[in-house]
């Protein structure tokens, strides 16, 4: 990948781009301050991220393709017997599920969508020439690069007695995660690797506020914006607000840990459930922030392949504000169980199902958006649909587990699985590929075969529905989440799913085929505007990649030109 | 600096200020949310009063009783009686016993709640064990009581009105 890029880059330095001086390979990459390079950086380590969390899903889904303790005990140091070795192997399924979780959200979808979309795309929709602070961008990546590294060392360290990991889930509840639980280092090293990736988020976060409200060509207001810079400004918002939050509740936990406090340890007088309250409220907006900004970029791909201007702008805009502040007061939704008053759940109940509003408002402006649009069924825009299906489905179930009385019953089984699967793996990552298959012609300066992200496209959608839609079933059948086992009674849909996992996988195998084929066989030259007349952002005014350096002189859109940029 | 320059820092400051404020905030929750706990009985805190109000109805409550150890204290700790049927408002007294089975003297605490946790706000304590320090002599077993009623407001509140059993439960953790 990065390979493929560098040589890119200098074909197009060789291509007339004489006042477009890049750097020397180290400084370029190493000490970069470019936003599209260290973009691109972002979006290299996304994708060895997302492949490493999607190897574990894939010895989870391996494990549960049948009943019984079958795949895992080939993974566990072989001298263990009997039950010492059954053990290992259900110590190393729950870290197998816990990484899987902590990797896809904070190395995967977070560095995918806002480091590397929103570095690559937010200062050249605004018409600015970098971020407001470049060197704090380089900071905020290689912050990240060392929370990855933390993150890998605690896969390795002691964590509950006898055991190697953390094993106690992505929601790191005490006391699995205290002394009692964990008493080995690899929890101190998943915290402090939570509290790299934090900062680098936060500085992230701080650095896209000030561009955008600082940055913004002549003319563009607010009300002007790309969608994608908004969602990619609310998103940034919600960082800086809950991040804070999760850092606060886990130092407690690491002191708690080490230095004897007992702000969890009900024998000191703490409650663990008071960890749950601050990692929701940092929780629940968090994953509005890995959807935001996938929204925005389903608004610019649905607009351009129905050749329409996004239907209602202000209202998707303002959508994702309103979802945003009420993101900050449901978080107790995840905690009907814990015993709450009957009120308070009544209100939780109540705020959830009112996100359904905003949701839908998103929801319909796109279908509005398509209606009546001389839709192309190109690549991107099989993303987009897609995503817009399966983030419907996602959010019924949501509706339906809002309902404390519900939920009490679907508490911690499969159908939670599924339905925050449905949202996030099928949502934010088809997001995820709904930008690369937009935007790469843009950022790499070549085409694709349509017919092989097309397959990419159906090999992966019948797939992870395969996976995901049968876990509903299981889930409404009593199936509990975070087990290497399972009765015989699920054994057929569990086999199902496994079966998806498998064509997921050959669906994976064919977009490396297809990124191989457009960076090293098809060799097609991108043309600035690949797409035609639907696509209007500034992005498309710029050469294919752009300049190393845009905008020496600003684009102006006080100067009579009333063209919503939209 | 130029003026973009110092209204990019000016941003910047502002938001790094707002971060800084929300882990602030975290930590603020702390003393805000034990302070809700007592007030309210959140989490099923129960409560201390001087003595019982007086008034007492016909309604009946059983309450349960629960004792637990933490891992790492060498006590034996039981309830004397599994449980109690009383009249709302009427005071109760249970017994508990605790004995040190190792050789050493042992202090210990115990940590409380009731379940279900909304009757925590009813659930009024006027003497108990659990609200000092107790230590116990190698192989000292004593009788530790708890006085208790139940708040009569709670008739008032149709939220309880399922409430027929009440379990008090104690865990005793070394204190030191």
């Amino acid at each position: 990948m990065a390979k493929g890029h560098a040589e890119h880059a200098d074909h197009a330095h060789g291509h007339g781009h004489e006042h477009d001086h890049t750097p020397p390979f180290f400084v370029r990459w190493f000490w970069s301050t470019n936003h599209k390079d260290i973009g691109t950086l972002y979006l290299i380590f996304a994708i060895f991220a997302g492949l490493f969390g999607g190897a574990l899903s894939g010895l989870m889904r391996a494990e549960l393709a049948e009943p019984g303790v079958t795949v895992l005990t080939m993974f566990v140091d072989k001298s263990l017997a009997g039950q010492a070795q059954l053990d290992a192997a259900r110590n190393f399924f729950n870290v197998l599920i816990t990484y899987h979780g902590l990797i896809m959200i904070f190395f995967l979808v977070m560095p995918a969508l806002i480091g590397g979309f929103g570095n690559w795309f937010v200062p050249i929709m605004i018409g600015a020439p970098d971020m407001a602070f470049p060197r704090m961008n380089n900071i905020s990546f290689w912050l990240y690069v060392a929370a990855g590294g933390l993150a890998t060392l605690s896969l390795f360290a002691a964590g509950a007695p006898g055991q190697h990991g953390f094993a106690g889930g992505w929601v790191l509840y005490p006391p699995l995660s205290s002394l009692t639980g964990h008493p080995g280092p690899a929890m101190d090293l998943l915290i402090l690797s939570l509290h790299l990736a934090g900062a680098s988020s936060i500085l992230g976060a701080i650095n896209f506020i000030t561009t955008i409200f600082n940055m913004r060509a002549p003319g563009m207001t607010l009300h002007k914006m790309p969608l994608f810079v908004w969602s990619v400004l609310v998103t940034a918002f919600l960082l800086v607000l809950s991040l804070p939050v999760l850092a606060g509740g886990i130092t407690m936990l690491l002191t708690d840990r080490n230095f004897g406090t007992s702000f969890f340890n009900p024998e000191g007088g703490g409650d663990p459930i008071l960890f749950q309250h601050l990692f929701w409220f940092f929780g629940h907006p968090e994953v509005y922030i890995l959807i935001l900004p996938a929204f925005g970029v389903i608004s610019h791909i649905v607009a351009t392949f129905s050749k329409k201007p996004i239907f209602g702008y202000l209202g998707m805009a303002y959508a994702m504000v309103a979802i945003g502040f009420v993101g900050f007061i449901v978080w107790a939704h995840h905690m009907y169980t814990v015993g709450l008053s009957l009120n308070m759940k009544a209100y939780f109940v109540a705020a959830t199902m009112v996100i359904a509003v905003p949701t839908g408002i998103k929801i319909f402006s796109w279908i509005a958006t398509m209606w009546g649009g001389s839709i192309e069924f190109k690549t991107p825009m099989l993303w987009a649909i897609g995503f817009i299906f399966l983030f419907t489905v996602g959010g019924v179930t949501g509706v339906v587990l809002a309902n404390a009385g519900i939920d009490h019953y679907l508490h911690d089984t499969y159908y939670v699985v599924a339905h925050f699967h449905y949202t996030m793996s099928l949502g934010a990552v088809w997001g995820i590929f709904a930008a690369w298959y937009y935007w790469f012609p843009k950022m790499f300066g070549k085409m694709y075969r349509e017919w092989l992200g097309n397959l990419h496209f159906f090999l992966m959608f019948i797939g992870v529905n395969l996976v995901f839609f049968p876990q509903h079933f299981l889930g409404l059948q009593g199936m509990p989440r975070r087990y290497i086992d399972y009765p015989e009674a699920f054994a057929y849909w569990n086999y199902i799913s496994s079966i998806g996992y498998v064509i997921m996988l050959v669906g994976l195998v064919s977009f490396a085929v297809c990124m191989f084929d457009a960076f090293f066989i098809y060799r097609r030259k991108a043309p600035a505007n690949p797409w035609g007349e639907g696509a209007t952002t500034l992005e498309w005014t710029l050469p294919s990649p752009p300049p190393f350096h845009q905008f020496n002189e600003l684009p102006r859109f006080d100067k009579g030109d009333a063209k919503a940029f939209h | 600096m130029s003026e973009r320059a110092s209204k990019n820092t000016k941003t910047a400051a502002i938001m790094a200020g707002v971060a800084v404020g929300m882990v602030g905030m975290s930590f603020a929750a702390v003393p805000l949310y034990r302070a809700f706990c007592q007030v309210t009985g959140f989490g099923g805190t129960t409560q201390r009063a001087e003595n019982a109000t007086g008034e007492v109805l016909e309604r009946q409550v059983t309450v349960r009783f629960d004792a637990n150890t933490a891992q790492d204290i060498p006590w034996r700790f039981k309830p004397e009686q599994p449980t109690q049927k009383l009249h709302i408002g009427e005071t109760g007294l249970a017994f508990f016993s605790a004995e040190n089975l190792s050789s050493k003297p042992v202090s210990g605490r115990a940590a409380f709640n009731v379940t279900p946790a909304k009757a925590g706000v009813y659930f009024k304590k006027i003497e108990c064990f659990c609200f000092t320090e107790q230590t116990l002599a190698p192989g000292e077993k004593v009788d530790m009581p708890v006085t208790y009623f139940i708040d009569p407001k709670i008739a008032k509140d149709i939220n309880l009105d399922d409430v027929e059993t009440i379990t008090l439960a104690y865990t005793f953790f070394p204190s030191d």
